[in-house]
């Protein structure tokens, strides 16, 4: 973790980088909802104690918040991952019209070759979509400089501003070195007046400026031309934006390029000429020219989509990127190579061995979703699923969800598949869905499961965090981003406020009840939800009782491998004569019971039992 | 060449401690003054997956991820991790291995089978190949856990970095309660022959 102030130079991720950026840019307010690559961001940002932080229930939230803290005068901020920014895009193309009166910048990270998403969209279409200038640093240090910039940009051109992260800037670190905090407009909060109204809140009380920030048509009319015009001017800055750099050597190859691409490519081809994108949107179209007529052969080298290339193009300038760069997946040093050299780095020489198992992800052993999946699987239904630890309920052995697309989806995939049977997927169909998923965006479509009359079972996997980001509060857990007790939802309160009648409670850990009472809920023809509860292993809020490993008795165990259906890392398979007999990690079995409940032959015991 | 870049390419499994092994070796050479760049993924890439880490550093240092075949050092934490890398490693590489296995889901379940001799291979290939027994070394410091701490004092002794950075290092990435014993681990680590 960095310390504030006490070193000039640290070894910074780019997540922390933005954090410490924000800080010296004198940001007020920053909102988020959690997502990788962008989460150590607000994670960071909080030991600045000058900036109110807070973890949104989803990223439409964070970028309202950001905005109206922007119109209130004062510097803000909001992240995302690259999906998150579909959730917020509603707000956001409509803050590009109304521009802003503090800086507003938004983060957006996205995941090439999608390390931890569901697809690898290119954010930086969402910049030239919305008519947003957008940033995108390099490493960490620019990272942090970037943000500066961002917000200065936006109080210059009245607009928010993007940057854009990828996984590798986010993630990896360098050095970095800090500097003293700006003397900015933190200054929004704070300022009190005699009547107790902020001093500062009076010029936008007095001024609230309607016809910029109420996007009524006529208003939204008179704002639209004020955007054409503004991409204009932030062209002809483009140009003269000496962070869109010029590297001039041997000029018998020049590529453009941002981002960490251009480490990669200046990894590979050192000696090379580069135009170093900084502002990746709106381009600077007359240094292009130049640097193009420079060169002998031009390569655009960017990830995922050819953004670049096909404006490039588009200014009939001949450049190389995507018949030799590949569109999909991330890019390396080699893929610089192997695009402009034909240089193959991989070596070719025989393997020690030629299959190698592979090792995907798993849920952690005493994970609460394993048992309800057991039970799903076990029900044989149709399972919607939702974006969370669980759904890595789709990999074997479980293999029990069935659908994954995007943050809330599964409730309305189940719904959708009760109508197309015309309301009689009862009994064949359930949603699954994480605590802090259906807080994001679970939470209309039970509501429309109710208004139309649909007969699904949602199951809230209730394990009090959003576990697959790394443990964060929501609106659920009872505390906020800084870790201050708050009020946590009520799930049942709140789907009985939808107009949910059936609502039932079950243990996770209870292999028997849970399947009664699934079984009951999934079968009636009618809305329902469970709520399965029990914390995440690895919560850190609750004291989770420390229960004593389970171990195979050896002499019981008939080696029927029912056990191993689960998929537990602790539990693993010893193949012996004349009988394969099941055995349990004990540095790994967390106690949670459900391997025990399964075994025909009571063979599973705990330990402290068996002496 | 005078900017020569090392790459340290650092594997294992998710909960083995990797991540912060290579923040220990990060921090350090920053400290001894040298530009460094490190880099793994969060999220769903960990849970118990494959999980690895690039260390670069040098005087200046571009790529954050080592180029295929720039791999100096081989860093593993797991014996099958160790034979994922072959295809990027640079020739005649330094292959430091700690001696564990940790079984994928399909070796548990029974449906495949975890390589044997992994490590007698390994000699046979790589002559700088070397077996350490982290584990025996964390143990013998006083805590099990300070495995990766122990594992990385053995890499220490590969690399020319003040014995100084190492425990100014340790000190800050570790919680101060923790600091004496893995400072010990790393010391019996750096002490193991090379």
């Amino acid at each position: 973790m960095p310390k504030k102030n006490t070193k000039k130079k640290v070894l910074l991720s780019g997540n922390e980088a933005i954090a410490r950026g924000a800080f010296e840019a004198g940001v007020s307010v920053a909102s988020a909802y959690p997502g990788t690559p962008s989460t150590e961001i607000l994670e960071n940002i909080i030991q600045y104690k000058e900036i109110y932080a807070e973890w949104a229930p989803n990223e439409k939230v964070a970028l309202e918040v950001a905005t109206g803290a922007a119109i209130a005068g004062a510097r803000a901020l909001a992240t995302m991952k690259h999906v998150g920014v579909n959730v917020a895009a509603d707000p956001l193309f409509t803050a590009s019209y109304t521009g802003v009166r503090g800086g507003l910048v938004i983060v957006t990270a996205d995941d090439p070759d999608m390390h931890s998403s569901q697809n690898e969209q290119d954010n930086r279409n969402y910049a030239k979509f919305s008519k947003i200038p957008m940033l995108e640093p390099a490493d960490s240090q620019e990272a942090k400089e970037y943000v500066r910039i961002a917000f200065e940009l936006s109080e210059q051109f009245d607009t928010p501003v993007f940057i854009r992260l990828t996984t590798r800037t986010s993630h990896a670190k360098s050095v970095v070195t800090l500097e003293k905090p700006s003397v900015h407009a933190r200054n929004v909060i704070g300022m009190q007046s005699k009547n107790g109204r902020a001093a500062v809140f009076g010029s936008f009380l007095i001024h609230p400026q309607r016809s910029k920030f109420v996007m009524l048509p006529q208003n939204a009319r008179a704002r639209h031309p004020f955007v054409e015009e503004r991409l204009k001017k932030l062209g002809d800055y483009a140009d003269a934006f000496e962070r869109n750099e010029m590297i001039m050597q041997d000029t018998s190859c020049g590529i453009i390029t941002s981002g960490v691409s251009y480490h990669y490519a200046r990894e590979s081809f050192p000696e090379a000429s580069f135009l170093k994108l900084a502002l990746v949107y709106p381009l600077p179209v007359e240094k292009i020219r130049r640097f193009a007529s420079q060169v002998k052969k031009l390569y655009v080298f960017e990830e995922l989509d050819p953004f670049f290339e096909d404006q490039i193009k588009a200014l009939g300038i001949e450049v190389t990127g995507k018949s030799v760069f590949p569109i999909c997946g991330e890019f390396s040093p080699s893929v610089a190579a192997l695009g402009i050299a034909g240089i193959q780095d991989r070596r070719s020489e025989q393997p020690l061995v030629e299959y190698l198992p592979p090792r995907p992800p798993n849920m952690c052993p005493g994970c609460p979703h394993r048992g309800i999946f057991y039970t799903l699987k076990k029900m044989n239904v149709f399972v919607a699923g939702d974006i969370g630890c669980y759904t890595l309920g789709a990999l074997p052995p479980l293999k029990t969800l069935d659908t994954c697309i995007c943050m809330g989806g599964g409730i309305g995939h189940a719904q959708g598949i009760d109508k197309a049977l015309r309301n009689k997927a009862s009994g064949t169909t359930v949603a699954v869905i994480g605590d802090s998923t259906f807080l994001h965006s679970g939470i209309t479509g039970l509501l429309n499961i109710v208004y139309n009359r649909g007969t699904s079972t949602v199951i809230i996997l209730d394990n009090r965090t959003t576990a697959m980001t790394g443990r964060q509060e929501h609106p659920g857990t009872g505390y906020t981003l800084q870790g201050q007790e708050t009020k946590a939802i009520n799930y049942r309160t709140l789907c009985a406020a939808l107009g949910v009648e059936h609502i039932r409670t079950v243990d996770s850990y209870n292999l028997k009840e849970a399947e009664q009472i699934i079984r009951e809920e999934v079968n009636r023809p009618e809305p329902s939800v469970v709520i399965a509860e029990r914390p995440c292993k690895l919560y850190r809020r609750i004291k989770q009782p420390v229960t004593a490993p389970y171990l195979v008795k050896e002499d019981v165990c008939k080696g029927c491998k029912d056990c191993l259906l689960i998929g537990c890392p602790a539990l693993q398979w010893k193949t012996q004569q004349p009988v394969g007999k099941a055995f349990i990690n004990q540095a790994l079995c967390a106690g949670c019971s459900i391997c025990s409940q399964l075994c025909p032959v009571d063979a599973i015991v705990r330990t402290e039992e068996n002496e | 060449m005078n900017n020569a870049i090392k790459n340290i390419l650092m594997a294992g499994v998710g909960g083995q401690g990797v991540i912060l092994a290579s923040e220990i070796v990060a921090e350090a050479v920053m400290l001894a003054g040298l530009d460094v760049k490190k880099s793994e993924v969060h999220g769903m890439a960990q849970r118990g997956g494959s999980v690895t880490s690039h260390v670069c550093f040098g005087e200046k240092v571009y790529s954050p991820i080592i180029r295929d075949g720039e791999v100096d050092i081989l860093f593993s934490f797991e014996l099958l991790e160790t034979l994922r890398f072959q295809s990027v490693l640079k020739d005649d590489p330094v292959i430091l291995v700690n001696q564990q296995k940790i079984l994928p889901p399909s070796v548990i379940l029974g449906r495949d089978i975890y390589p044997e001799n992994i490590a007698e291979m390994l000699k046979e290939r790589y002559p700088r190949f070397k077996l350490i027994n982290a584990q025996a070394l964390a143990l013998q410091a006083g805590n099990a856990r300070a495995v990766n701490v122990a594992f990385v004092g053995a890499l220490s002794r590969y690399l020319k970095i003040p014995e100084s950075c190492w425990h100014e290092a340790i000190e800050t990435m570790l919680p101060a309660k923790l600091v004496k014993v893995n400072l010990k681990a790393f010391t019996l680590g750096r002490e193991t022959p090379q």
